[in-house]
């Protein structure tokens, strides 16, 4: 108790506030029966990590995270919780002892993790620079020395398309049968 | 107070406590919950708290290749999720249900 005093004495207020947020956001998403109501949560908790980029003066990543995982991803799970008609009433239980493993196994790695990590801020240098995070910094890293994972990850979202599309779609065959049985 | 003041008083270490913390919480709900659709939004918390991280350090090393890490990791996530949530509905067609503990009979 002593040493979280000491880790979260002296802080600014906003750095608190939104941690807390955060974790309260994200422990939501994984304690809570209904899905739909952790999809929320998970947006709550990207926007509060959005804020976070902004306090690293990520701008651009703040931008995106936004539009990208709270805008396009998490809708795609809203529609697809929907379209399935999943609920609390649908979801599957967990056993009270596979819980208690699973809050040991998370709790064992966060102790882990945390010890040994503790002293990492003796290896990074401070050196913040002006308008990293902004994107004409960026881009310019992006179009010259990221240009080949940059095309590659084009090709990524390519394939990715074609097999969800390929995945979604029903066999011509399931579709004929579905039909006749409509029409019997 | 604006983003600069508070970005001075904060040290590397305590991001990095962040980060561990969300990540634990992804790892303890992958670990815990039975709903498909669930582990996957476990997984996705679990990338932005390595994202989390990757744009830490990028801030306070002053070195933008580091977000651009987490911009390849939002491009393979938003892949992942598409084809991820793809395969789900496809074994809900078939099951009636998103439990992973059906999945067991994909197994020999």
């Amino acid at each position: 108790m002593q040493y979280l005093s000491v880790l979260v004495l002296g802080l600014p207020i906003e750095f608190l506030v939104l941690s807390f947020i955060t974790i309260l956001c994200a422990l939501y998403v994984v304690t809570n029966k209904n899905p739909i109501h952790s999809v929320l949560a998970l947006i709550l908790t990207f926007f509060s990590i959005s804020a976070h980029y902004i306090i690293l003066n990520a701008q651009f990543l703040a931008i995106v995270n936004l539009i990208v995982y709270a805008g396009a991803i998490m809708v795609l799970f809203l529609f697809v919780l929907m379209l399935l008609n999943l609920n609390k009433d649908s979801e599957p239980q967990t056993k009270m002892g596979w819980q208690v493993a699973a809050a040991i196994a998370a709790g064992l790695l966060l102790v882990v993790l945390a010890a040994s990590l503790h002293k990492s801020s003796e290896y990074v240098s401070r050196n913040p620079v002006e308008g990293v995070g902004l994107v004409k910094n960026l881009g310019k890293y992006l179009f010259s020395e990221f240009l080949v994972p940059f095309e590659l990850s084009g090709i990524l979202f390519l394939a990715a398309m074609v097999g969800a599309v390929l995945l979604g779609k029903r066999k011509s065959n399931e579709e004929s049968t579905e039909m006749e049985d409509k029409a019997q | 107070m604006k983003p600069d003041s508070i970005f001075n008083a904060l040290d590397i270490s305590h991001y990095v406590y962040l980060s561990c913390v969300l990540f634990c919480i992804g790892l303890f709900g992958v670990l815990m919950r039975r709903n498909a659709i669930v582990l996957l939004m476990c997984i996705e918390l679990m990338l932005n708290a390595v994202n989390l991280l990757f744009a830490a350090f990028s801030s306070y090393m002053g070195d933008a290749s580091g977000q651009l890490f987490v911009f390849f990791i939002m491009v393979v996530a938003a892949a992942e999720a598409a084809v991820g949530l793809a395969i789900l509905v496809m074994v809900y067609r078939n099951t009636k249900s998103t439990d992973v503990g059906f999945l067991n009979n994909l197994k020999g």
